[in-house]
């Protein structure tokens, strides 16, 4: 098991240098230049060149792209243009801020999904399985970043129970009920879609699994059932689950850039929208290496779960 | 029946945590404190270093914190004393010498004197300053007249240009002409834009990134003390939850609200203020190739569109129809007298019979969205449709704002007739200056992308920067402006109007024309 992970991380280092390259070629490909958008009205070829040669970008890109590497080696993500700062320091600033977020909605989805799913195979076509049904289409059908917005005008303009935006209040509060205050919402949007999905995905491994002859047999020799539902069921529908989670994953932390937008949530999915639109390119390439490194290892953590669950599968 | 049993308790379970949480949320979430203005901003600042932004919604915070040699007098763009308090101007209009004010500090302790002035202005201009790699610092053009600055002794500096420069006071004005702590600079380095240090009405005491900038009250403050306690900064760059926002009280004055949603906030409990500002949206017609090089069909376009329905109805009166090249908001040196191209198809078909093209081709470039734009999609699609009325075959092709002044900025020539623009600008000088002369072609330099020429507007505008007499300027501006009425390089459509929604515990707040936002005599309840 130890060398198998070994040999997933290394494997995981060309999968990262590759995606540091795509996304340098297209930033380097779309038309626009950070001087550009850093002046504005005022981007004069005269002022674009003389504020090139002060950012260090009138090197050919190929040699910026070694650079960075180099640097990057050493620890050392660069400065971001626009906000002019190390770009290590915002990303982690962000992203410390986006696990939460993603991080409590991956939770929430994992939890109440497979929950939905076990409950629903396991009264299959009864009133339970119907009601939970309907509301996993209708989960999966509402786009997250409109349910956030409907969530803010009851929950804060109408009711005033919660914040409308922000992670934190704005003067006092920076404690832990404070941060769950402003959590709920945005945690709640970006986990609806992805619950929808592992309920429904759960639902039918459940029902597959409860087709099978084990169970029968389990429930011959007369296992209570909630133990054969949760013990003997679910744990073999969890190695087709679990895969699903981990897709899940990915699209919790893709999602939180809308909601990060509707909720101005600090974190590290806006701050990749803005970097782009100011073409802030080592800001890009830090924000991306960082979320495609948390996107690889969490693969590896599933592909090491679903063995360790079936050992049928080669480590 | 077991597992319903479990999945009752499970969801009962679930719901009493919801219910719990939301017992959180019940001591007031939306009670702001008083003497505690809450500002909701567009964006993150991007640095508090004046020397080193470009973007109106970082000033709005570093207007409050830091001052220059002169400002805006309140309500107007005309220059008044600050941190200098009297100046004299040579003959020639090539030395300017300013009497500094006495006894004002830096917030740091360090005392403001003419030291200082000349660190602040080498930092930015003298590429072998020690600390001139603390920038870049993307304006400093607008200095870029100037030789040389000189302490003469601690209460004076003197500037000296290379030539005379009319814009150099209002220039001085402008953020870019702030002046920061030299003693915070050598101490912070590269970092000075998250230590800002200057000499303003409050004093920078926290940024956490992404959440909120907090300045305090500066009682030291040589033009008294502000009223507020302190102002936190929040940037919501969501512009519908900035506004659910202000509804719901977590922020008492906001910016920038979207037209559609101003009338949320008419009736009790909000105020709405507006202001006219320095600001021109207007479209470049392409006079070197196409339809548009026949000043008949440049002005049957002016006639053609509808501004009226486009301030109205498009942007429900967030702006003003445009007269001419020089908004109003520069009220010495806007021509009163120049009135609107009327919104007259009959006319506009008329002059295009008379130029023998009935159907003139036109591609015309949009962007979507960028500095000051407004709403260019909507606008754009509005102005195709009033001309295809008259004739034109209007083909919109739509460009993100970086791709589109990559296109737009190195000339139309070979692309497009026509393209979308607006400009704000802190003197009258500079957008004439940088657009409409011959010697402003792109491939000088400039942006005349539209490849306007007349001699004479030339010589007005290198007369009214020559001059340092105000009067003298006014003259010559506005009679530039009536040539470039008559000969049209441009469909000249609005000006913006700026507004801002506070809460009514704010008291004494006012939009300037400049857009800066001066916090210093708010008073909240």
């Amino acid at each position: 098991m130890g060398s198998y992970i070994v040999k997933r991380l290394l494997s995981a280092v060309p999968v990262l240098l590759g995606i540091t390259l795509i996304v340098f070629l297209i930033m380097a490909l779309i038309p626009g230049d950070p001087a550009t958008a850093i002046l504005g009205s005022y981007a004069t070829p005269e002022n674009v060149e003389r504020l090139n040669r002060q950012l260090g970008l009138d090197e050919p890109m190929w040699k910026q792209y070694f650079i960075w590497l180099g640097n990057l080696l050493q620890g050392d993500m660069g400065r971001s243009f626009a906000l002019n700062r190390p770009v290590l320091d915002e990303v982690l600033d962000r992203f410390g801020a986006t696990l939460v977020l993603a991080g409590t909605s991956f939770v929430l989805c994992a939890l109440l999904g497979v929950l939905a799913g076990v409950v629903s195979a396991a009264r299959q076509y009864g009133l339970a399985d119907k009601a939970i049904t309907f509301a996993v289409i209708i989960g999966i059908s509402v786009p997250p970043f409109f349910l956030g917005m409907m969530m803010i005008l009851l929950f804060a303009v109408r009711l005033g129970w919660l914040p409308a935006s922000g992670m934190y209040a704005i003067y006092g509060g920076g404690d832990l009920p404070d941060l769950l205050r402003h959590l709920i919402m945005p945690a709640l949007a970006l986990s609806v879609v992805a619950t929808g999905v592992i309920g429904r995905l759960s639902r039918s491994a459940m029902l597959e699994v409860l087709r099978q002859d084990f169970i029968r047999t389990a429930r011959a020799k007369g296992v209570h059932e909630r133990s054969v539902i949760w013990r003997h069921a679910l744990r073999a529908a969890m190695v087709s689950i679990i895969p699903v989670l981990g897709i899940q994953a990915g699209f919790v932390i893709s999602g939180a850039v809308y909601i990060e937008i509707v909720f101005q949530w600090p974190g590290v999915g806006r701050m990749l929208v803005d970097a782009i639109l100011r073409r802030d390119i080592l800001l890009v390439q830090g924000g991306v290496v960082v979320v495609a490194a948390c996107y690889v290892m969490f693969n590896i953590l599933v592909d090491v779960a679903q063995s360790l669950l079936d050992p049928r599968i080669k480590t | 029946m077991p597992s319903i049993i479990l999945s009752r308790r499970a969801f009962g379970a679930a719901a009493g945590a919801a219910l719990a949480l939301s017992g959180f949320a019940a001591p007031g979430v939306a009670q702001t404190p008083p003497g505690v203005l809450i500002v909701g901003q567009i964006a993150e600042p991007q640095s508090l270093d004046p020397h080193a932004v470009t973007a109106v919604n970082d000033f709005r915070i570093l207007m409050n914190v830091y001052d220059g040699l002169v400002r805006y007098a309140p309500g107007t763009l005309q220059v008044e004393p600050a941190l200098a308090t009297d100046w004299e101007i040579s003959d020639d209009g090539t030395v300017y010498t300013f009497d500094l004010r006495e006894g004002v500090e830096f917030h740091d302790g360090t005392p403001f004197d003419a030291e200082a002035v000349v660190f602040n202005f080498e930092r930015m201009l003298d590429e072998e300053h020690p600390y001139h790699d603390t920038g870049p610092f993307p304006l400093s053009f607008f200095f870029s007249a100037v030789d040389e600055v000189e302490a003469v002794d601690d209460g004076t500096v003197r500037f000296t240009l290379n030539e005379p420069y009319a814009p150099f006071l209002s220039n001085l004005a402008y953020p870019t002409g702030l002046i920061v702590s030299p003693e915070a600079v050598r101490e912070h380095g590269d970092e000075f834009g998250r230590n800002p240090v200057g000499t303003g009405a409050f004093t920078f005491a926290e940024w956490q990134s992404n959440q909120r900038v907090v300045v305090e009250r500066n009682p030291d403050y040589w033009d008294g003390a502000p009223e507020l306690q302190a102002v936190v900064f929040r940037p919501i760059t969501d512009a519908n939850t900035r506004v659910a926002e202000m509804l719901s009280g977590g922020i008492d004055l906001m910016v920038e609200v979207p037209p559609t949603s101003l009338s949320q906030f008419e009736g009790p409990g909000y105020n709405v203020i507006e202001q006219a500002g320095p600001h021109v949206w207007f479209l470049i017609l392409n006079l070197r190739e196409g339809p548009f090089t026949d000043q008949r069909v440049r002005q049957a376009a002016n006639y053609a569109v509808n501004k009226e329905a486009l301030v109205n109805d498009v942007l429900e009166g967030t702006a003003n129809v445009a007269a001419g090249p020089t908004p109003p908001a520069f009220a010495w040196a806007h021509n009163e007298d120049l009135e609107p191209y009327p919104y007259d198809p009959e006319r506009a078909r008329a002059l295009l019979a008379e130029a023998g093209v009935e159907n003139p081709e036109v591609t015309f470039y949009v962007t979507e969205g960028g500095s000051g734009m407004l709403d260019p999609v909507a606008m754009g699609t509005a102005i195709q449709a009033d001309l295809e009325a008259v004739g034109f075959d209007v083909t919109i092709e739509t460009y993100e704002w970086n791709t589109f002044l990559g296109r737009v900025n190195p000339g139309l020539e070979g692309e497009a007739d026509m393209a979308e623009m607006a400009w704000m600008t802190n003197d009258p000088d500079t957008l004439p200056f940088l657009t409409l002369r011959s010697a402003a072609m792109p491939d000088e330099g400039g942006f005349n992308s539209g490849y306007y020429s007349n001699s004479e507007v030339d010589e007005l505008l290198e007369q009214a920067r020559r001059s340092t007499d105000q009067d003298e300027r006014a003259r010559l501006y506005r009679e530039m402006q009536e040539i470039v009425h008559e000969d049209a390089p441009w469909v000249f459509v609005a000006n913006w109007v700026q507004n801002a929604v506070t809460s009514d515990r704010v008291e004494n707040f006012r939009l300037e024309p400049s857009f800066f936002l001066l916090l210093h005599d708010v008073v909240k309840n």
